[in-house]
């Protein structure tokens, strides 16, 4: 190993493009974030910008018109883009783990449960299938499944969708990655699974010490959990911060729409303000900011030039040009 | 599942009966009989021979007489030969079954690899290769294909004698009954296994480190096979009993043959014992079907 960086997952300046008939669709422009061992990443956005995408990415597990057209993706300083198929076979599952938004078509119909834990206990690990088997009735106790010695048995549709996406969180884990991905993983849930499934990942992670990209389009998910947030529009990073920089201090046009547009205890009798006009088309992104056309604050510069991030405090950064001023303001200083 | 398999053998056995009685009237609503020749026959000869088959009686009194002589094992004789009519089944549906099941077996086994590599290669060279030739071998009719091979390789390339009374030769029978299910099982599986590795459990196990090998054979054809085992086992029946035509073309005496010909013949005994042979055929390669889906597909509950 070259150097020893304090960071176990290192992106830098990812782009990711579909090619499809239509033309090239770049779902990730130049996304970069830095993941330290055990702590927790929160990635928000609403559908189509790209925080998916760039969970996929980093785990290549794109679908077949994608490909990864830049940047890097450093693991413990080694950069895992230039890795074979054959590597990469290896790192995942065993260095990364993802689980995926709808637990109710992740599971594959056709096999038993403990066929699936098995398979990715024996993928990773030189254990026999008697000390797999043992190891995916563990992982279903330790993730709370009730009567796991029976549970792995059955087929994914005899469990019900909590269920499941623990048996997805039992597989991610099995072999004790360093990182967990987690897209969407409540998505797909009822409110009150939503929370168990949140808390028990929040338990395991302090018992088995991984650091976790959680990924998602609900804010309230990500408040309660992360130790920093990235918020993405057009597969663009706008703002990132605390939690409390992005809930308390919003410096992006973006993410105080987001704000402005989801109920509080506060804003009961107020009218909610959505957010104006849909998603932008990756097939044509415009010039300049991507949050233009829907931005209330738009300016002339807005239209014309992309924002870079701009430091707004420790940590804290937004890539609006609302902001310059405080960026001289905190040059001059 | 034993409760299932009970109900379906007692839904088959109503569904032969139901076969049985609309060959038995329709057939003999036709006029003519058996014993009726172009030239006439001695009316005394005529009416002895009649009295002798029951062909005297009204026709639903001869159907009961018919289906209870079969309650007991008895096919009865042959009208045109004189001889046993259920011996001859088997020892022409072993012919038949010989041919049907090796045509199966190459359809589905080159059918299944094509489909994969059709699958895999999608828009690029082999892909539209197999589906050019999978579009032509949906097109045409089995009775062109075999003309066409009997033209080819028996009268121009001489490769093969055109008639072997001793020991005839399968090869272009099973080539020409197995290239329509060959094509059809080719396109079916390309479709299921291109939906199959686009579904989400694909990517789960791909994400899991699962190799591009068993991410194919493992995890997508499984739940591709599916739909292919629903189309296999209809076929199987049809194709056991629909080489008429190619048991003709190449003079092989099978049972689809003898179908024909006992249709010609007015052998109504024949006709009978071949049509409910083949129903039965039909309806247990029906419930193998269903069965064999139990155990690709386990969301599927018979109990339901």
């Amino acid at each position: 190993m070259s150097e020893e960086s304090k960071y176990l997952l290192e992106v830098n300046d990812l782009n990711t493009s579909f090619f499809t008939d239509a033309g090239e669709v770049k779902a990730v422009n130049g996304i970069s974030f830095k993941l330290e061992p055990g702590k927790t990443l929160g990635i928000v956005g609403e559908s189509g910008s790209g925080k998916s995408v760039s969970a996929y990415s980093i785990m290549q597990i794109l679908a077949e018109t994608g490909r990864v057209t830049g940047g890097e993706v450093k693991f413990r300083g080694e950069n895992i883009l230039n890795y074979s198929e054959k590597q990469m076979q290896k790192f995942r599952g065993e260095k990364i783990s993802i689980i995926f938004q709808d637990p109710m078509t992740s599971l594959n119909p056709v096999f038993t449960v403990g066929y699936q834990l098995e398979e990715a206990v024996l993928l990773h690990t030189n254990k026999t299938k008697e000390e797999a088997k043992k190891r995916a009735i563990e992982m279903l106790t330790l993730v709370g499944v009730n009567e796991p010695e029976s549970r792995v048995k059955q087929y994914p549709h005899e469990l019900s969708g909590g269920m499941r996406q623990r048996v997805m969180i039992a597989m991610a884990l099995c072999c004790e990655p360093d990182v967990l991905i987690a897209d969407e993983p409540t998505t797909a849930l009822d409110v009150t699974i939503q929370a168990q499934i949140l808390e028990l990942m929040q338990d395991l992670q302090k018992k088995l010490g991984m650091a976790i990209i959680m990924v998602t389009h609900d804010l309230g998910v990500i408040a309660s959990m992360c130790d920093e947030i990235m918020v993405m529009y057009g597969g663009r990073v706008c703002e990132r911060g605390t939690a409390d920089d992005i809930f308390y201090r919003p410096a992006h046009e973006y993410t105080k729409g987001l704000l402005r547009s989801i109920p509080r205890h506060d804003n009961m009798n107020e009218k909610l303000v959505p957010i104006g006009g849909t998603p932008i088309n990756l097939l044509n992104m415009p010039e300049g900011c991507a949050f233009c056309p829907r931005c209330d604050a738009a300016m002339k510069i807005c239209l014309t030039e992309k924002p870079d991030e701009i430091q707004i405090g420790d940590g804290h950064t937004a890539a609006c040009w609302m902001n310059i001023k405080e960026a001289f303001e905190a040059q001059e200083v | 599942m034993l409760k299932y398999i009970g109900k379906r053998v007692l839904l088959a056995i109503v569904s032969i009966l139901i076969v049985s009685a609309i060959t038995f009237f329709a057939m003999n609503a036709i006029p003519g009989g058996p014993f009726n020749k172009e030239k006439a026959t001695d009316p005394a000869v005529q009416a002895e021979l009649e009295s002798r088959y029951n062909l005297d009686k009204p026709v639903t009194t001869q159907y009961v007489l018919y289906m209870g002589n079969l309650i007991h094992g008895d096919w009865g004789v042959s009208l045109k030969s004189g001889r046993e009519i259920w011996p001859d089944i088997t020892s022409k549906f072993a012919v038949s079954a010989k041919l049907g099941i090796s045509a199966m077996i190459f359809a589905t086994i080159i059918g299944i690899v094509l489909g994969s590599i059709a699958a895999l290669t999608r828009n690029k060279w082999p892909d539209r290769l197999i589906v050019f030739f999978t579009t032509l071998g949906t097109a045409m009719p089995s009775f062109v294909l075999a003309t066409l091979l009997l033209l080819l390789f028996c009268l121009e390339l001489k490769w093969i004698p055109v008639y072997n009374s001793s020991n005839p030769n399968y090869i272009l029978p099973i080539i020409s009954l197995s290239v329509y299910p060959m094509a059809y099982i080719t396109r079916l599986t390309k479709t299921s296994m291109l939906d199959a590795l686009n579904q989400d459990y694909v990517r789960t196990a791909k994400a899991k480190g699962v190799s591009r090998v068993k991410l194919i054979f493992v995890h997508a054809l499984r739940n591709a096979l599916i739909p292919v085992i629903t189309y296999l086992g209809p076929q199987i029946a049809y194709i056991l009993t629909g080489s008429m035509v190619v048991e003709n073309i190449f003079t092989i005496g099978g049972l689809g043959s003898a179908f024909v010909t006992s249709i010609t013949n007015r052998d109504y005994t024949t006709i009978m014992a071949v049509t409910i042979f083949l129903a039965i055929l039909m309806v247990v390669a029906n419930l193998l079907t269903d069965i064999a889906y139990k155990f690709t597909d386990p969301r599927i509950d018979f109990n339901n």
